[in-house]
């Protein structure tokens, strides 16, 4: 049964037919439109149980708690696309705030502190690209082992110590509005107060979404995530763009870290832990496939702020995140359960 | 039982008796039997934790949910301990047993019929069990003070010289080794996980195989749960938190490959013994213990790095006897 669905969705991805035009229930049933109507009740049922769910501050502020995830939820979306996996994630995070943590305390200023915590980044996904295409080796198992051993590092470096000492101007880039909140007389026509993190959210979403989506790297890479062998023999540099994606993620954890510590103004050894998980499932819960080759940015993006809003409404409402993170799993299998029940049905 | 060790766990098996050596020689208090036993003890869990995930990952499986499972049935056990003294303890281990049984088949289920990648299945359930804790119980603990007599003292009785969980790790692993070598279904499981279409044209049903195996690791987990909290004696939302990872790596380290089919409970049973060493050594070897996790990370990758050169084989021989005429 399985072997035969198996079968039959290789022959559907292999032969060259031309696509079917698209009916008004071919778009009801695609996996953005679900995201679209998931917001849309996130934020209506948010707004009728709390009346401060709608205010322009705290859906700013609400922003501050994911956008750090949702940087790193970007590189990660273009590795599971190729069928690779970082779970090192939060352990870059980790290393490259500590690095930012003791250049602080030798007096840098916050755009070399940027740098080094990009630079760290950048060197911890240079090791995990090469170990992977390398000696060829799963990177799940890769990024297992470099989890634990960026964090250990980590550990051995700082101990029980934390740092706290950071220059005001490195602080402020975290901690206030990046844009103001501008009125304008009129009182629904406004800038809304944006943090620095929540625009290079934005800016790298577009920026992705047009490099995966317009460009012919893009088109590679789906190309390598729907079979590797056959993106190769077509002239696909497929090492080479593993080894980027691996790159790009470190950098923009190395980018996250820099952003979280502005934000946090301290940091130990625990930081960001765990984050791996709620960034898989932000990636996975925006549509794109664990088996590789399937995905949008456009997806990642809504399931972002879906996640986020989720969270952030129950937590206005004092539900403990734990019990945040029930409902976040029990959507997460929902999401991708429901429709392979109805397509059960249907047959 | 002339294959029990092969070279990879042979060589794996060297390093572990040098490392040990080494470090008796440097502190010869590692090497007394007090030490020994308890560090055994210590590890039974990440034996049978680690045997448990080895056969979902020979399917070409994961379940990321087994330290969530662990903690949610061991908080049963320990509120069944709680509020009910006087039940007997094989009653609440079973409970236990039973509560961690369920919740693998619910990831089971969804995974064999619905098709749901392991990954994702077992990344939501994670969430799911170790929110439950807080929900079953409005963020309360379960104390030391709270639990049984019997409950706790269980782990810490000796049999025959040894804790009552190094003879329930004994008994689990011989289990495994049976099953995995002696039952038509624990030689399907590797026939799944080499080759799925060729497995499906010798009539397994990889479904079912599928099921049973997220059971056995439910089922286990379950068990060491009652064991985890009843040894440490304390239940709350946020222990093993991240002992999964810990126990994949025991089983890279063992020689299972991610790529199923390949894993023997042997070499599980020394990548297990690893990192338990790496952890109780370190005290013992006056180590600051946050060398632990970087001392894990470089032999994960040092152990990936060799199985994948020892696994770089021309084509893959399921019978002995094609080995034996190849060599011809």
């Amino acid at each position: 049964m399985t072997v035969d669905t198996q079968i039959g969705q290789q022959q559907d991805r292999y032969t060259v037919a031309d696509a079917p035009p698209r009916t008004l229930r071919d778009w009801l049933l695609r996996w953005e439109t679900i995201l679209v109507i998931l917001l849309v009740l996130t934020v209506v049922v948010n707004t009728i149980v709390s009346p401060y769910f709608l205010d322009v501050f705290n859906l700013a502020d609400a922003t501050f708690n994911f956008s750090e995830k949702a940087i790193i939820a970007l590189a990660m979306a273009l590795l599971i696309l190729v069928r690779e996996i970082d779970l090192s994630v939060a352990a870059i995070v980790a290393l490259a705030s500590m690095s930012i943590g003791y250049a602080a305390e030798a007096g840098y200023g916050p755009a070399s502190l940027f740098a080094v915590g990009i630079g760290v980044g950048i060197l911890c996904g240079v090791f995990n690209g090469a170990v992977v295409t390398f000696f060829r080796l799963p990177s799940i198992v890769v990024t297992i082992g470099t989890m634990s051993l960026f964090r250990g590092i980590t550990q051995v470096i700082l101990g029980d110590q934390a740092k706290t000492k950071y220059p005001q101007g490195f602080l402020d880039l975290g901690q206030s509005y990046f844009i103001k909140m501008k009125e304008t007389g009129i009182s629904w026509l406004f800038v809304p107060p944006v943090p620095l993190s929540f625009l290079i959210f934005l800016v790298l979403a577009v920026l992705f979404g047009i490099v995966l989506h317009k460009t012919a790297v893009g088109r590679q890479l789906f190309a390598i995530g729907s079979n590797p062998v056959a993106a190769r023999f077509s002239g696909v540099p497929v090492d080479r763009l593993r080894f980027l994606l691996f790159v790009l993620a470190g950098l923009l954890c190395g980018l996250a870290a820099a952003l979280l510590t502005a934000r946090l103004g301290s940091m130990r050894s625990n930081i960001a832990i765990g984050w791996e998980l709620d960034i898989v499932t932000m990636v996975i819960l925006g549509g794109v496939s664990i088996a590789g080759g399937v995905g949008s940015i456009t997806g990642v993006f809504l399931a972002v702020l879906v996640l986020g809003l989720v969270t952030f409404g129950m937590s206005l409402n004092n539900i403990p995140g734990q019990v945040v993170s029930v409902y976040i799993g029990a959507l997460l299998i929902a999401v991708i359960g429901i429709p392979r029940i109805i397509e059960k049905f249907r047959r | 039982m002339s294959r029990l060790l092969n070279y990879r766990e042979a060589a794996l098996a060297l390093v572990l008796i040098v490392g040990v050596a080494a470090i008796g020689l440097y502190q010869p208090v590692f090497l007394e039997w007090e030490n020994l036993s308890d560090m055994l003890t210590e590890t039974s869990v990440l034996f049978m934790m680690a045997l448990a995930q080895m056969v979902v990952i020979l399917t070409r499986g994961i379940d990321l949910s087994v330290a969530a499972n662990l903690a949610l049935s061991g908080f049963v056990a320990a509120l069944i301990s709680q509020y009910f003294p006087d039940v007997p303890l094989l009653l609440m281990v079973l409970a236990g047993i039973g509560c961690g049984l369920l919740l693998g088949l619910l990831n089971g289920a969804l995974i064999a019929w619905l098709g749901i990648p392991p990954i994702v299945m077992t990344l939501g359930t994670l969430a799911v069990f170790r929110g439950m804790i807080i929900i079953i119980a409005g963020g309360d603990q379960v104390n030391a003070s709270e639990m049984g007599v019997t409950f706790q003292n269980f782990p810490k009785e000796i049999f025959l010289g040894l804790t009552t969980p190094i003879w329930i790790a004994i008994v689990v692993s011989a289990l495994f080794w049976v099953f995995l070598n002696m039952t038509r279904t624990g030689r399907g499981l590797y026939a799944v996980g080499g080759n799925p279409v060729a497995a499906r044209y010798c009539g397994i049903d990889q479904r079912r195989q599928e099921l049973l195996v997220y059971v056995i690791a439910g089922a286990v987990s379950g068990l060491c749960g009652y064991l985890w909290v009843a040894r440490y004696g304390v239940a709350y939302s946020e222990i093993a938190n991240g002992y999964e990872l810990t126990v994949i790596a025991a089983c890279v380290i063992g020689g299972v490959s991610i790529g199923g089919g390949v894993g023997s409970v042997a070499g599980t049973l020394l990548g297990a013994l690893f990192l338990g060493i790496v952890m109780t050594a370190l005290p013992v070897m006056q180590i600051s213990p946050f060398w632990q996790m970087a001392i894990s990370g470089a032999v994960i990758l040092a152990a990936v790095v060799i199985n994948a050169r020892a696994e770089r084989r021309p084509d893959k021989l399921i019978l002995p006897e094609a080995r034996r005429l190849k060599r011809v």
